[in-house]
């Protein structure tokens, strides 16, 4: 152990926060025979050999992934070997680096960044000084200058943001439906009344909007018969135990697409909301974060049998959003 | 001819003067500072296996029908970004490992920087001067979860379609929130513009990002340089530790490759987003127990255990999702952010510190981060609900409403607990590298006791005083050749540190 150092090699938890003045560094002799300078290894050559071992592993590997490549093996091949290059070659730097570089330890001296009071002081004087000179004189150049860059700030934003896209308008209180729309299925089918046993489910668009993300409504035939009174003023809306409600959920926007026919309720698998459907149930949220029922869309029987929408959707489908307001 | 270079190069740029301390620069050894380093090499990993990835992928949301060599897919609609996903995992050689890499490289990249800021909340890491580099930390955890939710969002796949319906309207929910999310989408959702805005920002935006603000979280930490862990001779005025180069740089090299073959293996064995099992993204399908990456799970939890309120106000609302999807990650990410600054108010403490403490030397702080970290992890079981009412063949009601409990419950115990461990660990002796047993005395009263057994021959490496290699002269046989700086009598310190790592002649 050399005999030259000054380090007492205790932590200290004293000093903190030392002001700026550097100390004269003290200077410490050591021989390139002190235990710091030595490997850390008992045995190097030992170790060395490991480490040979594991390069020419890397070299493997590397050359296997070449190989499965060449041969086009499977992606369980192409890992395994790359994997195989990559531990070979790290596993072997690691333990070179460890255990046959000097032990150390080492150190180096640490000063706080704080800058010195009369630092701070000139640089700001300086600052000052010359910024009087150059802005202070000509103010009125820099009031321009400001009002022409917050103006360009301003109309920067237009084509940054209003370019991106349309005002958000009646797109979040419009779908396609409206007044004597058919419902048709995802395959562009005209839904009959005929279509549906007791207890099925359907998704159904209208006619002009097929697959449409926000124009998508479930249609249930729940077991009963005759016209199905969800709330009151919606006597007519449920022709011959059919209930169609909007599909997308009120809590966040994922297709409510469960049917549960036992229990008459939707759940929406995203986040488990459920809603209640059926004679006096509006599709209303029971379980889960859901807020607000489904919407519910008004339905007749035209005279040829086919499904058709009374109306549009009389509120917003889907999640809330703040511009919603009450509506 | 090299030397020839390095001397033109040399002459012009002045590496000799200018690096000669960046090569000195000492790094304290710690297995928890490898923690940021994995981060940094899954982020390495991130941009190589990305770049390769570009070089197949078609944002584009535009509809085809599928008639490649993925037989189940043949004859469906999809869209052409979800189309060269498949090609490129089936039909590009090396292509699914490089997509299987790149997602599992993300995942590692978050998770890392989660477990090294915890690392550094809890022993204190960022107390004053390292706040700013802590600031900085959070912002790139931040982007990196952006980043990995853009990413798997691309193949537009039917899971993360869904996941985009819902941050849809969780954009909704801000104030002006039909704006900004018809903005960002180009018109309601899901648009025809969605895909390819993702991908300029998953590729170019939020890498730039990343990447600057790496740059200035290691810039600062070679200005501040690392903080450390008491003993081996280290105090609030030096760095203990290992040179630059060679010793660090073979280490941390090696680790590289390191994190590089986990991931090759992780790659080659465990598959992540199999997007053909999902099936291409339709807006009115979807699947049965759909979870984010594991970083949005607390998210995701926090939407699904949220009760159903909904506040109207006269032409407003504030809908469900904006308090689990706003109001929470807002809170959380701020006073993350600004922890250093609070913390720092709340105890008076207005100095610097380089020596790092002990978890349970500070059991106030420890305890209320294990508090607040159970109840991200209470959050992230709840996104498995639907699972686990499967799984335990318990009603979902029970499942929920018990995780409403539990998101308030298990911080309340988790508190005092890690407090009462903390004190007792006080008591104990300090862990260190090399292992003694603990010996457990009990006394004639009844009354136990801890103390550490006597060291055995060979129990412990023999621990040197740290040389400090700015201020280092070598003297005797050693650097007896004249190029090793034996005329150490030179008064500037800058001559007297030359080569210092000759190899020793005891290690041929």
């Amino acid at each position: 152990m050399p005999d030259s150092t000054d380090h007492d090699g205790h932590a200290e938890p004293s000093g903190h926060g030392a002001a700026g003045a550097h100390e004269p560094p003290k200077m410490v002799e050591a021989s390139l025979d002190s235990p710091q300078f030595q490997v850390a290894a008992a045995n190097p050559e030992r170790v060395e050999r490991g480490i040979a071992v594991m390069f020419v592993l890397g070299v493997v590997g590397f050359a296997g992934f070449g190989a499965a490549f060449w041969q086009n093996w499977s992606n369980v091949w192409l890992g395994v070997t790359l994997a195989v290059g990559f531990f070979g070659l790290g596993i072997g730097m690691v333990a070179w680096g460890k255990y046959l570089m000097p032990r150390g330890p080492f150190s180096e001296s640490r000063h706080t960044n704080e800058p010195t009071d009369e630092e701070r002081e000139v640089f700001l004087q300086d600052l000052s000084s010359r910024g009087k000179i150059a802005l202070g004189r000509r103010s009125y150049l820099l009031k321009i200058l400001s009002v022409a860059g917050g103006i360009f700030g301003i109309v920067a934003i237009f084509p940054l943001l209003r370019s991106l896209g349309p005002l958000p308008g009646s797109l979040f209180y419009n779908t396609s439906w409206k007044k004597g729309s058919y419902l048709v299925s995802p395959e562009g089918r005209y839904v009959h009344i005929d279509d549906l046993d007791k207890g099925g489910v359907l998704t159904v668009f209208p006619e002009n909007d097929v697959g449409g993300p926000l124009s998508q409504t479930i249609l249930i035939r729940p077991e009963t018969s005759g016209y199905v009174v969800t709330a009151p003023g919606r006597e007519t809306w449920g022709p011959e135990g059919y209930l169609a409600f909007s599909k997308v959920c009120t809590h966040a926007g994922c297709p409510v697409a469960l049917y549960q026919k036992a229990l008459d309720e939707l759940l929406c698998p995203c986040h488990q909301s459920i809603f209640e459907v059926g004679p006096g149930r509006p599709a209303t949220p029971v379980f889960g974060p859901a807020p607000r029922p489904l919407p519910q869309l008004p339905l007749y029987v035209d005279s040829k049998g086919y499904l058709r929408a009374q109306n549009r959707y009389d509120e917003p489908v889907g999640p809330g959003f703040w511009e919603r307001g009450n509506l | 001819m090299i030397d020839g270079l390095y001397k033109w190069i040399d002459n012009r740029l002045n590496i000799s003067g200018g690096t000669r301390k960046l090569v000195n620069k000492i790094f304290p050894d710690h297995w928890s500072f490898m923690l940021g380093e994995i981060a940094l090499y899954s982020f390495v990993i991130l941009l190589a296996t990305g770049v390769f990835l570009t070089l197949y992928f078609e944002p584009s949301q535009q509809q085809v029908v599928y008639h490649g060599s993925y037989l189940p897919l043949v004859g469906q609609k999809m869209s052409e970004a979800f189309q060269s996903t498949i090609n490129l995992s089936f039909a590009v050689r090396c292509g699914l490992l490089m997509r299987q890499m790149h997602h599992w490289a993300a995942n590692i990249f978050v998770g890392s920087i989660v477990v090294h800021m915890c690392r550094v909340f809890f022993t204190g890491g960022f107390r004053r001067p390292r706040e700013l580099n802590w600031i900085i930390g959070v912002n790139l955890m931040i982007f990196a979860i952006f980043n990995g939710f853009l990413g798997y969002s691309l193949p537009d796949d039917l899971v993360s379609g869904t996941g985009i319906r819902i941050s849809f309207s969780i954009l909704e929910s801000l104030p002006g929130g039909s704006y900004i999310a018809t903005w960002l989408f180009g018109g309601q959702f899901p648009g025809t513009l969605l895909i390819d805005r993702f991908f300029i920002i998953h590729v170019l935006i939020l890498p730039a990002a990343i990447a600057g603000l790496l740059a200035a979280h290691l810039g600062l930490l070679v200005k501040q340089k690392h903080t450390a862990f008491a003993g081996n001779g280290a105090t609030e005025k030096n760095v203990v530790g290992a040179p630059m180069w060679p010793t660090f740089l073979a280490k941390t090299n090696g680790f590289l490759f390191l994190v590089a073959g986990v991931t090759a293996l992780l790659a080659a064995t465990v598959q992540i987003n199999p997007i053909w099992q999902y099936g291409p993204y339709v807006p009115y399908k979807v699947s049965y127990a759909v979870q984010p990456d594991w970083y949005m799970g607390w998210l995701d939890g926090a939407l699904r255990i949220m009760p159903s309120w909904e506040i109207v106000l006269p032409g407003h609302m504030i809908p469900n999702v904006f308090f689990p999807g706003i109001l929470l990650p807002g809170i959380t990410f701020t006073v993350l952010m600004f922890w250093p600054i609070i913390e720092a108010r709340f105890r008076h403490d207005t100095l610097e510190h380089h020596i790092l403490e002990e978890p349970r030397n500070n059991p106030w702080r420890t305890a209320l981060g294990a508090s607040v970290l159970a109840f991200y992890f209470v959050l992230f079981g709840a996104s498995a609900d639907d699972v686990l009412a499967n799984y335990l063949s318990v009603s979902l009601n029970t499942v929920l409403v018990a995780f409403r409990y539990l998101v308030v419950l298990v911080p309340v115990i988790v508190y005092p607990v890690t407090y009462k461990i903390c004190l007792e660990l006080q008591h104990q002796p300090r862990a260190s590298k090399t292992k003694r047993h603990n010996i457990v005395l009990r006394s004639a009263d009844g009354g136990y006791s801890t103390v550490e057994s006597a060291a055995r021959p060979g129990d412990a490496l023999p621990s040197f005083p740290p040389l400090p290699l700015d201020n280092l002269i070598i003297v005797g046989d050693g650097a007896g050749d004249g190029t090793n700086g034996a005329d150490g009598a030179a008064s500037n310190g800058s001559d007297t540190k030359r080569g210092i790592f000759r190899i020793p002649r005891s290690y041929r």
